[in-house]
């Protein structure tokens, strides 16, 4: 079935610039180059991608997931899916 | 010659009172607007809290002939309005009518007329839609609304510029009369887009607290939509005495400016601009002014960025300035947030009562201006700002004195 890690890493490429698509699961979503309100929107796609429900506050001030890596954990948990 | 610009009535229609009068006190007192939704549906809804106008019932203020083609936007301005001209003493029969501009802040008009009809549309089918779905959604109806049934035949127009349109209404309103372009001038702002979609919106901006407003506050989670409207009667020094009018304050200033940044995160350089060009405007120097009327969303990025725009424009004198946020009980009610503000400033000078930051947890490092927190605060108010900043980047600033 879905790769969620392929998946989750394309949604997230296809807000960057087509150079900086090579992405690695270490990289934080602030270095490169995810502003709040990207962030907003990726938590948009995964939601629609996955028809899931994100708990996210832009207020919060820990970010639950600031890396890659994070950002697919996050979603296998929410799916129950790997 | 420049004109004083003085104010000579107000009117109020808010989440914690359907009068000034009782706005006030409910300011003071710290009393919180901010409750489940009660007007829409909430089971669809993560954030689920609004500051909503309690208990409203148009038929207490309009005959059902009257309220028909008016959005519950359009209403609640027209009961600001008339408010605030009864407040005034003025009548507007004669050449005064024509003399009299209408300038209205409103963000987004009818959005309950608008979601209930596209909800027909596109959930039910529905075949036709009523003929009055485009004059009640319309973005100017509440200045349009206010000019007729109050007789106003002056320049009436309504302003948009999301969380800064009263600002901006009353500031232009303001310099009408100071230019002596109209003696009066009826201004203020009015919002009603507790609608659905308009929350799912707002939602999705991942902004909305899932408990209450606390700006200022450590463990802050966002702000809290809000809708109302304040009005206010606003005339020459000149115009009122002649009448011997009961003056309640005076405006003194107007900044305004934009960020051409980001469209959402709010940028000091842009705040610090309007904050200047208020005081500039207004013949005010930074230690003049002892009070403040924060923006004060709740939102993380809003009240550091606001402190940070004030320490710059104060200097050492931000550590003598108090600052509260009305939106902690009134919630962010967007295009009226400047109006219900802007009244609440003039009040705090008028009666030397600062209302209170509520539900104030204690202090974030970022944000270490005095904000009264939870107790309101007796103190002299010779001069203060209202501060309004908006999405996409328009920042408004109004000056006002206490009238002496």
């Amino acid at each position: 079935m879905a790769d969620i890690t392929a998946d989750v890493v394309a949604i997230i490429a296809k807000k960057l610039p087509p150079d900086k698509r090579n992405l690695q699961m270490t990289d934080r979503l602030d270095e490169i180059g995810i502003d709040s309100l990207m962030g907003v929107e990726l938590m948009f796609d995964l939601e629609e991608k996955f028809d899931i429900q994100i708990p996210f506050n832009a207020n919060d001030a820990k970010m639950e997931f600031e890396t890659v890596g994070e950002v697919v954990e996050a979603i296998k948990k929410i799916t129950g899916k790997s | 010659m420049a004109q004083r610009v003085v104010v000579t009535g107000w009117g109020v229609l808010s989440s914690i009172g359907h009068d000034a009068g009782t706005y006030w006190d409910n300011l003071k007192r710290g009393v919180s607007g901010i409750a489940p939704a009660v007007t829409i549906p909430t089971d669809q809804l993560t954030q689920k809290v609004v500051a909503e106008v309690k208990d409203y019932d148009p038929l207490k203020h309009f005959d059902e002939r009257a309220a028909a083609p008016m959005d519950r936007v359009a209403q609640f301005g027209v009961i600001a309005a008339r408010e605030a001209i009864a407040h005034s003493g003025l009548t507007f029969d004669g050449a005064l009518s024509e003399q009299t501009a209408t300038i209205i802040g409103c963000g987004v008009g009818g959005q309950s007329t608008q979601d209930e009809n596209y909800r027909r549309l596109y959930g039910d089918k529905a075949k036709r839609l009523h003929p009055l779905t485009i004059p009640k959604l319309m973005v100017n109806a509440p200045a349009s609304q206010i000019s007729m049934t109050c007789g106003l035949r002056g320049p009436a127009f309504v302003v948009a510029s999301a969380c800064a349109s009263a600002t901006h209404a009353i500031g232009l309103a303001f310099h009408m009369v100071r230019s002596g372009s109209v003696p009066v001038a009826v201004t203020g702002g009015a919002e009603a887009c507790i609608a659905f979609g308009t929350m799912k919106g707002w939602e999705a901006l991942r902004v909305l607290a899932p408990d209450t407003c606390r700006p200022f506050s450590r463990d802050r989670k966002g702000l809290v939509i809000g809708e109302g409207a304040a009005v206010i009667v606003i005339e020459s020094l000149e115009h009122a005495q002649k009448r011997s009018a009961n003056i309640l304050g005076e405006i003194a200033g107007f900044g305004m400016s934009a960020d051409a940044g980001d469209l959402l995160s709010p940028d000091a350089g842009g705040m610090l601009r309007a904050i200047n060009g208020a005081l500039a405007d207004g013949g005010l120097t930074a230690s003049d002014i002892q009070y403040v009327n924060a923006h004060g969303t709740g939102t993380t990025a809003n009240d550091q960025t606001e402190t940070d725009a004030l320490k710059r424009a104060f200097g050492a004198h931000a550590g003598k300035l108090a600052m509260s946020s009305n939106k902690s009980m009134i919630g962010h009610a967007l295009g009226a947030a400047g109006a219900l503000e802007l009244v609440a400033t003039l009040m705090t000078a008028k009666d030397g009562i600062a209302p209170p930051t509520i539900n104030y947890l204690g202090p974030d490092p970022a944000c270490d201006i005095d904000c009264v927190p939870n107790e309101a605060r007796d103190m002299k108010v010779d001069a203060a700002l209202s501060n309004s900043f908006a999405f996409g980047g328009l920042n408004a600033v109004l000056a006002v004195k206490r009238f002496t």
